[in-house]
């Protein structure tokens, strides 16, 4: 049952194949199996299996959702009504959230299964899953490699076949990157597609919840759930939400498709820019034409990045401050030693580190050259990519400059682990949807192939990828030992 | 302190809390004095993952306020997160607006002894309100309680454009006034619905700079404002004086012992980060929905005064007094209207009687026992003779301490004035019969005995005697 998609397993679902409940059994069996993997940091078996229950119920008597009696997995960045949320954050360990977030309730409402909360960076601070609190996660291609980050937990999960469709959510490549290191697909959409509402803020004008499956035709159906206005997040957009199976299958014949010289240049490993490069050639048989173009702000991205996103994190996190919720320090002697010590024991490392960076660049007389400027820079990437996106249709290139990196060989640099999402962050700060699918292996690790489209053009860059997968197989590799 | 040589600038930033059902980013009731935390939901507790949702009554508000003092309104306008740590504080940042505030430069004008003044208002911007700490009770500890947390507040911010505590109080009715009438603040006080700070320094006549201006905080009364204000000015005068120099810190005012002291200084004050807060949009507000708002607007005070003096004669003190707020110019011109158009009886009982029983009884209009349906009935037999007004004034009694009309107290207290001339003209001459001494007095020139009879007139009927007609017939009589 593990080696099918959601679609597959929606059909045996309805065909009476198996129960949900079975399903439910089969995948929670597999999360203790592989429990080294450290993807879950909760497992919620009995209320899965309850909703399991349900679900078949719903089933027999003709439910027609797709995502009916289908286990998924939420990060741990998504408020669950009763269930552990952490963040990855020892200053959230002992949080149980009073109330769901609305991906988690449309999730319940359609039917599907909650196995459990995904490991991942310290709230989603990091590129390899190694700031969590309850440890890294591992790579299940190698055991010894990061799955990437902040959602490690979520793309590990998926590529070991412990669940078929889990949440995760991109800041600065979150989604991409891990899905690109563990060989799955993880598609980012349109800043204001998904609500952000219950999912815990790192970064407020950045930050977007997306689905992370193996294919691009489970991406769609997951996206299908979890997207749409939200009253109770101003910042979704009322827009309707298209039916993202219906042009799944549309031919590629006339496909404009635009490479940034600036994603081929320096720092991009050469393996991973042939591989690159064949699935272009790949397009190029489907019937797409291929264009440069270029986008000089580019190398700007991140820097502005690494303003904007600590400085909205800096005030984010200021509500973890030991009153209400969350980490208190033993014995504050007063106000003063309640927060620092609440906030000093409870972060960890990179979560102060941004922390302390946001603040700074807003402080009087730093903000006009950190936050405005970096504000300015934010508006100059998104027109080069509305520029670019005026003469193509999709943008290709690289998720990631190179494979999966060794557990530890980058934490003791932040600037290097920072360049790690150097191709996904510029992404964030344009607002625009992009996807991540497994393109190849280089020595026996996947790589990413990232496209980039327009604003809430999912649908387009769902076909895109899921016409490049009806002609390759790199997207149903399975780790050795997971099979 | 000595008015020749220092002349006195303040500026006033008065916290209005709008009258809105519910808070100004989440959907938890307003009501005031509910159990400590019960009206705070999870966006008021600031939970992680919850996101604030502008209340478009809010904004409503604000427009409307911006409208009634002719201030700009900002087409696009922008929510900015204030960061500082409080426990009372949930999200460690209040949302407010630095900018681009909503409602722009305005203007507010007032009276003091008979001079008119233009105060500039520089901007009036949104914001939420943070919870209160609760010190007593708890053993040493602080206790937090939350309901408070997300009220939307205007704070209105002037110019420095006050040179003395009482144009500061001025202004500051005038603000409080203003907004009762434009029914976006219920203006109480005691429950901190209306907040004042007054910005004070003092500088040397005919200098142009202003002197090193305390701030101090959250002053609750008219008249504490004016008290703080006066003893500010006061120490900095003493300060300066003693060759001392004033500096830049915010004072908080003790009304207990009638004096400031100081809270924190410049050096100590908070760096707030203030940035653009990414999880609301900008607001913009089209020129269609400011006309929308516009014609909501009611009559505002000025207005009313000026067409109070026109329409119904008042003095100006009259007008100043009916209009002082919109309950009681309602009140008034409802007495008018059920009175048959009896404005300046209407006018003398209300700026009179009414108003004196509702200030001894410490009650407002709202709140009067005698309706405007009662009081009217009142007046109407007032206008028509029914009964004289000194009568009137035992039927008032009456109306305010029992529930019946004016004509059943007449009716039933057999008030109803003797209009029978006849039976007047007996009894005047019985008692004219009946004192011969005094009549002699009178007639020999002494005056001050009419009042004699005049009174026993009155004790015989029972005040019930028309005193002018009275008058009219003793005298001829008397004199023969």
């Amino acid at each position: 049952m593990h080696t099918k998609t959601i679609a597959e397993l929606a059909r045996g679902l309805r065909s009476g194949e198996f129960s949900s409940v079975e399903l439910t059994r089969n995948f929670l069996d597999r999360i203790t199996q592989y429990q080294n993997l450290n993807a879950f940091i909760t497992v919620t078996a009995d209320q899965a299996l309850a909703q399991a229950e349900a679900a078949d119920k719903k089933l027999a008597a003709g439910s027609t959702g797709l995502m009916t009696g289908i286990p998924i997995a939420q990060k741990d960045i998504f408020c669950t009504d009763g269930v552990k949320t952490s963040c990855g954050s020892k200053m959230l360990d002992n949080f149980i959230a009073p109330y769901d977030a609305t991906v988690v309730t449309k999730f319940n409402d359609a039917g599907a299964v909650m196995l459990g909360k995904l490991n991942m960076d310290e709230f989603a601070m990091g590129s390899s899953n190694e700031t969590s609190f309850y440890g890294p996660v591992l790579n299940p291609w190698d055991t010894n490699a990061v799955p990437g980050g902040s959602s490690g937990g979520s793309a590990a999960a998926v590529a070991a076949r412990l669940v078929p469709g889990v949440t995760g959510t991109d800041t600065g490549g979150s989604i991409r990157q891990p899905a690109a290191l563990c060989g799955i697909t993880g598609l980012k959409p349109t800043y204001g597609r998904v609500s952000r509402y219950g999912m815990i803020a790192y970064a407020s004008s950045l930050d977007q919840g997306g689905p992370m499956t193996r294919t691009a035709e489970d991406a769609a159906i997951l996206l299908q759930t979890m997207a749409g206005f939200d009253e109770k997040d101003s910042t979704s957009v009322d827009k309707p939400v298209p039916d993202y199976l219906a042009s799944i299958a549309q031919k590629l014949d006339g496909l404009t498709i635009g490479l940034p010289k600036e994603f081929f240049g320096e720092g991009l490993d050469a393996g991973i820019a042939a591989i690159i490069e064949s699935a272009v050639d790949e397009y190029r048989r489907l019937g797409a034409t291929v264009k440069e173009v270029s986008m000089p702000n580019l190398k700007y991205a991140i820097p502005a990045y690494y303003i904007i996103a600590p400085a909205e994190c800096s005030a984010n996190l200021s509500r973890f401050d030991g009153v209400r919720f969350g980490y208190r320090c033993e014995n504050p002697a007063d106000l003063t030693d309640l927060y620092t010590r609440s906030r000093g024991e409870g972060f960890g490392k990179e979560v102060k580190r941004r922390i302390l960076i946001g603040t700074y660049a807003l402080s009087a007389g730093y903000y006009d050259a950190y936050y405005l400027k970096a504000q300015k820079v934010r508006r100059l990437i998104s027109e080069d990519f509305k520029k670019a996106l005026s003469d193509v249709d999709v943008i290709m290139g690289p998720v990631t400059p190179s494979t999966a990196f060794g557990l530890g060989e980058k934490t003791g640099d932040p600037i290097q682990m920072y360049l790690s999402d150097i191709y996904t962050i510029a992404i964030n700060l344009a607002g625009l949807p992009a996807i991540s699918i497994p393109a190849g292996f280089l020595n026996a690790m996947p790589v990413g192939l990232q496209i980039i489209g327009q604003y809430f053009a999912e649908d387009r860059l769902l076909n895109v990828a899921h016409q490049y997968q009806q002609v390759t197989d790199w997207h149903q590799r399975s780790p050795k030992g997971f099979e | 302190m000595d008015n020749q040589k220092w002349e006195v600038v303040i500026g006033l930033e008065i916290h209005t809390q709008l009258a809105t059902q519910s808070k100004i980013f989440s959907g938890a009731s307003t009501a005031y004095g509910a159990e400590p935390n019960i009206q705070a939901c999870a966006v008021d507790l600031g939970l992680p993952g919850v996101l604030p949702v502008l209340n478009e009554e809010a904004v409503r508000m604000a427009v409307k306020f911006g409208l009634a003092i002719e201030a700009e309104i900002a087409p696009y306008s922008v929510f900015a997160r204030k960061n500082y740590f409080y426990p009372d504080l949930p999200k460690g940042y209040q949302i407010s607006q630095f900018e681009l505030p909503i409602v722009g430069k305005g203007y507010l004008d007032i009276e003091v002894d008979g001079v008119k003044k233009r105060i500039g208002v520089t901007r009036a911007h949104l914001e939420e309100d943070a919870g209160k700490s609760l010190h007593e009770d708890f053993h040493g500890l602080t206790g937090i309680d939350l309901n408070r947390a997300g009220t939307p507040l205007l704070e209105i911010v002037s110019e420095p454009d006050m040179r003395s505590a009482k144009e500061a109080v001025a202004y500051m009715r005038q603000l409080h006034e203003l907004v009762r009438y434009l029914e976006i603040c219920d203006g109480n006080m005691q429950e901190g619905s209306f907040r004042c700070d007054a910005n004070v320094s003092v500088r040397p006549k005919g200098q142009k700079e202003f002197g090193t201006r305390a701030e101090i905080k959250n002053i609750n009364s008219f008249k504490f404002v004016e008290k703080a204000i006066n003893h500010e000015i006061e120490r900095q005068v003493d300060l300066i004086d003693a060759g001392g120099r004033v500096v830049q810190e915010t004072r908080l005012y003790d009304a207990n012992k009638d004096e400031t002291r100081s809270m924190r200084s410049k050096e100590e004050a908070n760096d707030y980060r203030y940035f653009p807060d990414p999880d609301l949009l900008p607001v913009f507000i089209s020129e269609a929905l400011k006309a929308q708002i516009k014609a909501t607007l009611p009559e505002l005070p000025g207005a009313k005064k000026q067409r109070f003096i026109e329409q119904y004669g008042q003095d100006d003190e009259s007008a100043t007094t009916l209009t002082s707020s919109r309950e009681l110019a309602d009140f008034y011109e409802q007495v008018v209207q059920l009175s048959a158009g009896e404005a300046k009886l209407a006018t003398n009982w209300m700026t009179g009687d009414v108003l004196g029983a509702l200030n001894k009884a410490g009650l407002d209009i709202s709140h009067c026992p005698v309706s405007p349906e009662r009081l009217s009935g009142l007046i109407k037999r007032i206008a028509d003779n029914t009964i004289s007004g000194k009568i009137a004034k035992q039927v008032f009694d009456k109306l305010w301490n029992g529930t019946a009309t004016a004509d059943e107290i007449i009716e039933q207290e057999g008030l109803v004035q003797i209009t029978d001339m006849g039976a007047i003209e007996a009894i005047i001459d019985t008692i004219i019969a009946n004192n011969q001494g005094q009549v002699e007095q009178f007639r020999s020139g002494k005056d001050k005995v009419f009042g004699f009879f005049v009174g026993q007139v009155m004790k015989e009927t029972q005040g019930k005697a028309n005193p002018a007609e009275v008058n009219k017939m003793l005298m001829a009589k008397l004199k023969g």
